[in-house]
């Protein structure tokens, strides 16, 4: 009783594809879907149900599948939930049912089905209450593992995912009848338009109707179409793109399936496409949805959706049975009935739920007549149908054809919440006036049904569209085409004792839904949540009207009282690799690398992503174990010698203007209107809250030209605040700004024998002696044989130091001649790490003291803020709490057993209890030092100014440890500063 | 004259071609160039006549003259390049043309450049970035993002200029690169 293969349709009879299915080789031909094969192949059970594990078959023809989702493809590229009616047959395709153990036909959670009056909808929340503790680790687990779909790999998808925007005046959604018509007009009248449709031809049902259109079949009108579409310049065709979400603005979302009708995309190809697609005016041709009908074991393989049958018959030639029994509440199952006669197909019966209907020859029609019950193991064989009369009878089939009506395809309209109203005379919801701004829906996704009222409506809508954009339409002709029967009488389902299917894909039944009613879940909402109707994959396209009737009749509203649950993107599923286009491992962020990364790279460093910035960390050596004995080495050569570390990553900023100086007064808490021009000053910028979140430097070039240095995490965060200072709190000042970062490449060379380094390399005429060239001295000068450059003479190490910046380019070259120019003087270039190390021997703070919670007070800096002027956030930082003399301050520490601190500890007092309400403070920063060869940190302290000697006791009860330690002065290394202006 | 060797933004001795399928991109480093923006209550359309411009470029608007190319950046903010030569005198002359009606910055090493050419630039960089390149005629320069990077998008006779950030000029170049190939 089972599928075969017809004649005609759009399938290429010469030309055969292999594929496999759960193992077994089967073929098919090109043009087919996966699940047009498998019917044809005689293969209709596909799958499993969600709960109860019932055997389950192809329902539709197209996205809305709710029942047969496969895995398809193997190894890293399997792709779990895939619909088998929207999956292009390709010679080699592999694919296998999911959900079940050890096989599709013998699956041993079938079990459920057995137990499914346990099994009702909100089982679990009332079952698995006891005890408390066994949820997480017992029943979840177990529930997850019987309950759910396909599974997915862990290896890496090895396929690439592009991304792009595309612009244009009117996008058409759909290219059915009402998309074609709609397309034709707006291209003909010069619009910009983009026609995107899910499938991979153009035509949407006129691909699988027998109706002629101007003395064509439907598939030669809408390929005649297509070539005129396709010359005109203006006009965009998007085949196997699945428009899934409208957004704001007129932006849609657009999922284009590049090769997944490929066995593996070209190398380096893409896969899929997100298109975020920008629209002045979209069409929605998205065409309606055919519905079941509940009744008795409505969910056997081989009961499927009218249209969908008939489809299978006329585009991919399948038969899905050699009989077909038809199901119905309207005339458009009639169409099916005399299509499947027509290919030969034996129709026992066409059951109408209505007492009248069109007449139909060559097959008997029971009229006022329902479907009570099914037969059949894993496909139907048989139906159990009580006629007007009131007697049954048993009528043998191997497929059945159920039209419950069509329900208007209203996703992309709900998608702004927009709520759909109810239509009597077509018993459907269509969208009302609330639709996203822009949209304008056409045809039967506006309820509009009959083949040539669509194709009207198609142009109609379209010329709307274009009036808005001010675009003269032309004159359109329809083309003739034969009338269609729509006539429909609401008819939801068949009442029985046993279970009726209104969900597949989540086995949710009519039973179910009374049930959720009756425990008080009256709201659609509710009613959602607790049986799951319309959720997962297919957002119950099927489903959602039947079980809103469903709820309707025992709450004794009507439908439109009832209401409608909210469609939201994405329409279908999209894959996580398109929604991740090519920002992937590696490439998931920018990298931006300084103009020594090459040579840092060939001397081995270890680097580290410091924001988007590749920072090298420390240079290893041979024979170094570990990074502690490199880093060590870096520090000692450094303040013995000298070292070179690439600063370049500091934020710069270009001030110019005359009112330059009083800007950076009004943002840094200390004055800069008065620093002499050829001088730095090291400066603390605070937030409107008074609170620190940067420092920094600049340097005075010229009267009206500053360089302000940020620190490398706050670079974006300081330009932004001086723009928004510039432009909003002070737009009479005449202050430029741009960032120069990248335009320097920017070298720290450090330690004493800095000087004698640099005069290897500076030009003669320059005089960087410490009488010409004193500490916080800056001067634009040369290096090199005549190449500009920036001297900064200021120290973070502490130590006798400068940097020194050339133009990017010269970066590489410039580190190779320092240190090529300084082996006799033992330059050692070090990494960000001995930089830390030598900072906090010196006690200089970084984002790790300077965190968003402290004052200058707090860091011990309060002197540098200046009286005389105000700044954003002095009121602020002067409030009473702000000045609570026992507030945090800055200190040193000192570990007292030998072992290290760790950064984040909480400081308690050296004995007692250790809890918050005890906490003296907490530890920013820590490090060994190798001059002092101890472990030391920095972290402030209540009151630790006036705490000098006291010992404490560094904690983390979390990871249970404890340092002893000793409150010292931050400066551990060189205090009183003599080794920086030597 | 320096005998330092200058690097190219992608950390090579000489600029980078690839040619994919239709388009090549090519990285482009011979170029000079100055940031201007106009003073407060100043107006910088001589500065730029004294430079060979009609004046300056309007919004989103690039302008060729006298070998130099000039382009809008944001409200009194332009850019303005010329032949790159190692004295790094190119800021300088601009300033001399606009004296106090604009401050002037060097930014010739601020950014990478890659040119666009070939028949399949508009797909490329639909792909890329959110402009509607498709109807950018030549003359046009646009700000945008690029896979997260701010960038320049110019439209000329010659084809397509794209301006990033010089330290990630790796990421913008990878970018280009794997979306060319798959166009190819």
């Amino acid at each position: 009783m089972s599928g075969y293969r017809l004649s005609g349709g759009l399938v290429d009879h010469g030309t055969a594809l292999g594929f496999k299915f759960d193992g077994t080789s089967y073929n098919g031909l090109q043009g087919d879907t996966l699940a047009s094969a498998l019917l044809a192949n005689g293969v209709q059970l596909m799958g499993r149900s969600f709960k109860y594990h019932r055997p389950r078959g192809v329902v539709t023809s197209g996205s809305e599948e709710p029942n047969a989702l496969v895995e398809l493809r193997e190894g890293a590229r399997q792709e779990p939930n895939t619909r088998a009616t929207t999956i292009e047959l390709y010679d080699g395709l592999v694919a296998n049912s999911q959900n079940r153990f050890p096989s599709l036909k013998r699956d041993f959670l079938a079990i459920n089905d057995l137990f499914s009056d346990f099994l009702s909808a909100g089982f679990y929340y009332k079952t698995f209450m006891w005890p408390k503790a066994f949820w997480e680790k017992l029943y979840e687990p177990a529930i997850r593992r019987a309950a759910g779909l396909g599974s997915v790999p862990q290896e890496n998808d090895p396929d690439a995912y592009d991304k792009g925007f595309l612009h244009c005046d009117v996008l058409v959604i759909g290219s059915g009848p009402a998309g074609l018509m709609a397309a034709l007009t707006a291209g003909r009248a010069g619009a910009r338009v983009i026609l995107a449709e899910e499938d991979n031809m153009l035509g949407g049902r006129l691909l699988a109707e027998t109706m002629s259109i101007a003395d064509q079949s439907g598939s030669d009108w809408a390929a005649a179409t297509q070539a005129e579409l396709a010359s005109l310049p203006n006009v965009r065709i998007m085949p196997r793109t699945t428009v899934f979400g409208a957004y704001d603005h007129g932006i849609y979302g657009a999922l284009e399936r590049n090769a997944d009708h490929l066995i593996t995309p070209g190398a380096g190809k893409p896969r899929q496409t997100m298109w975020r697609i920008y629209s002045k005016r979209a069409i929605v041709a998205a065409g309606a949805i055919e519905r079941h009908i509940g009744f008795a074991n409505n969910d056997r393989p081989g009961i499927m959706m009218a249209n969908a049958v008939r489809a299978y018959a006329n585009r991919w030639a399948t038969a899905t049975a050699k009989s077909v029994l038809v199901f119905t509440n309207n005339d458009d199952g009639y169409k099916t009935a005399r299509d499947l006669m027509a290919k030969g197909v034996n129709v026992p019966a066409v059951v109408d739920t209505r007492d009248e209907g069109p007449e139909i020859e060559c097959t008997e029609v029971h009229r006022g007549a329902v479907i009570l019950d099914t037969k059949g193991r894993h496909g139907v064989t048989e139906a159990i149908v009580q006629t007007a009369k009131g007697y049954t009878t048993n009528i043998l089939c191997g497929s059945i054809a159920v039209s419950g009506g069509y329900s208007p395809n209203l996703g992309m309209t709900c998608h702004q919440r927009g709520r759909p109203e109810w239509r009597e005379d077509i018993a459907a919801f269509v969208p009302a006036g609330d639709l996203p701004p822009g949209q304008i829906v056409a045809g039967a996704a506006r309820g509009v049904y009959d083949m040539g009222n669509v194709m009207a409506d198609g142009v109609s809508q379209a010329k709307q569209a274009l009036n808005d954009l001010g675009i003269t339409s032309k004159v359109m002709t329809l083309p003739e085409v034969e009338g269609e029967a729509t006539g429909i009488s609401a008819y939801w389902y068949v009442p029985s004792k046993k279970r009726a299917w209104v969900d597949f894909q989540n086995d949710v039944t009519v039973k179910d839904v009374k049930l959720a009613h009756q425990e008080g879940y009256v709201s659609v909402e509710h009613l959602k949540r607790y049986t799951t109707l319309g959720m997962a994959t297919d957002q119950g396209k099927t489903a959602n009207v039947l079980g809103l009737a469903v709820m309707a009749e025992k709450t004794g509203k009507t439908i439109p009282e009832t209401g409608t649950t909210i469609y939201r993107p994405p329409y279908v599923p999209v894959a996580m690799g398109a929604l991740a286009g090519r920002s992937t491992l590696e490439n998931f962020r920018p990298k931006r690398l300084t103009p020594s990364h090459k040579w840092a790279e060939e001397q081995g460093a270890v680097f580290q992503e410091v924001g988007l910035w590749m920072r090298a960390m420390w240079f290893p050596q041979k024979g170094e174990t570990s990074w502690r004995e490199s880093v060590d080495r870096e520090v000692i050569a450094t303040r013995t010698n000298v070292g070179i570390c690439d600063v370049t990553t500091l934020g710069k900023i270009d001030v110019q203007g005359k009112d330059a100086g009083e800007f950076l007064s009004k943002l840094y808490v200390n004055g800069f209107a008065k620093l002499p021009i050829g001088k730095v000053r090291y400066g603390l910028m605070m937030r409107e809250d008074g609170m620190l979140y940067d420092d920094g430097t600049a340097a005075r070039f010229a009267e009206d030209h500053y360089v302000v240095t940020t620190t490398t995490a706050n670079a974006v965060l300081v330009y932004r605040n001086m723009d928004f200072a510039r432009q909003c709190l002070f737009p009479d000042m005449d202050v430029q700004i741009i960032s120069t970062t990248d335009a320097w490449a920017q070298f720290a060379v450090a330690g004493p024998k800095s000087r004698e380094l640099l005069t290897r390399i500076v030009d003669k005429d320059h005089d960087i002696s410490n009488e010409a060239f004193p500490f916080m001295g800056c001067a634009e000068i040369t290096v090199c044989g005549g190449l500009k450059a920036r001297l900064f003479r200021i120290s973070f190490s502490g130590e006798l130091a400068y940097e020194i910046a050339v133009p990017t380019r010269y970066g590489d070259a410039l580190v190779r001649r320092m240190m090529e120019v300084g082996a006799d003087l033992g330059v050692t270039p070090y990494g960000l790490e001995a930089l830390n190390v030598m900072r906090i021997e010196k006690g200089h703070v970084t984002g790790a003291e300077i965190d968003g919670r402290m004052t200058a007070l707090n860091m011990g800096l309060d002197r540098m803020v200046s009286r005389k002027k105000d700044c954003i956030g002095f009121h602020n930082s002067q409030r009473e709490a702000q000045l609570d003399p026992n507030g945090p301050r800055l200190v040193g520490l000192r570990s007292l057993n030998g072992q290290g601190i760790h950064a984040g500890s909480h400081l308690m007092n050296a004995t007692g209890e250790v809890s918050a309400w005890v906490d003296q403070g907490h530890v920013t920063s820590v490090c060994y030092s190798p001059m002092l060869k101890e472990y030391i940190g920095l972290g402030y302290v209540n009151g630790g100014d006036q705490r000098m000697g006291e010992k404490l006791r560094a904690v983390n009860p979390i990871k249970n440890y404890e340092t002893p330690v000793e409150i010292v002065s931050a400066h551990f290394f060189d205090p009183e500063g003599g080794r920086l202006r030597d | 004259m320096t005998d330092l060797t200058p690097l190219t933004p992608l950390g090579g001795a000489s600029p980078r071609v690839d040619t994919l399928g239709s388009v090549t991109i090519t990285e482009v480093t011979d170029r000079a160039l100055a940031s201007v923006a106009t003073r407060k209550g100043m107006d910088a359309n001589q500065g730029f006549e004294a430079l060979g411009f009609a004046g300056a470029p309007a919004v989103c608007t690039m302008a060729e003259a006298s070998g130099s190319r000039a382009w809008w950046m944001g409200p009194d903010q332009y850019m303005v390049d010329a032949a790159f030569d190692q004295s790094g005198t190119w800021a300088a002359k601009v300033k001399d043309a606009m004296g106090d009606t604009a401050s002037v910055t060097d930014q010739s090493e601020g950014f990478c450049r890659f040119d666009l050419t070939g028949d399949g630039c508009v797909d490329l960089l639909q792909r890329l970035c959110g402009l509607d390149s498709e109807t950018m005629q030549p003359g046009s320069a646009q700000r945008t993002q690029l896979h997260h990077m701010g960038c320049v998008v110019i439209r000329s006779e010659a084809g397509w200029s794209v301006l990033g950030a010089h330290s990630s000029a790796g990421s913008l170049h990878h970018a280009l690169l794997e979306v060319a190939v798959g166009l190819q």
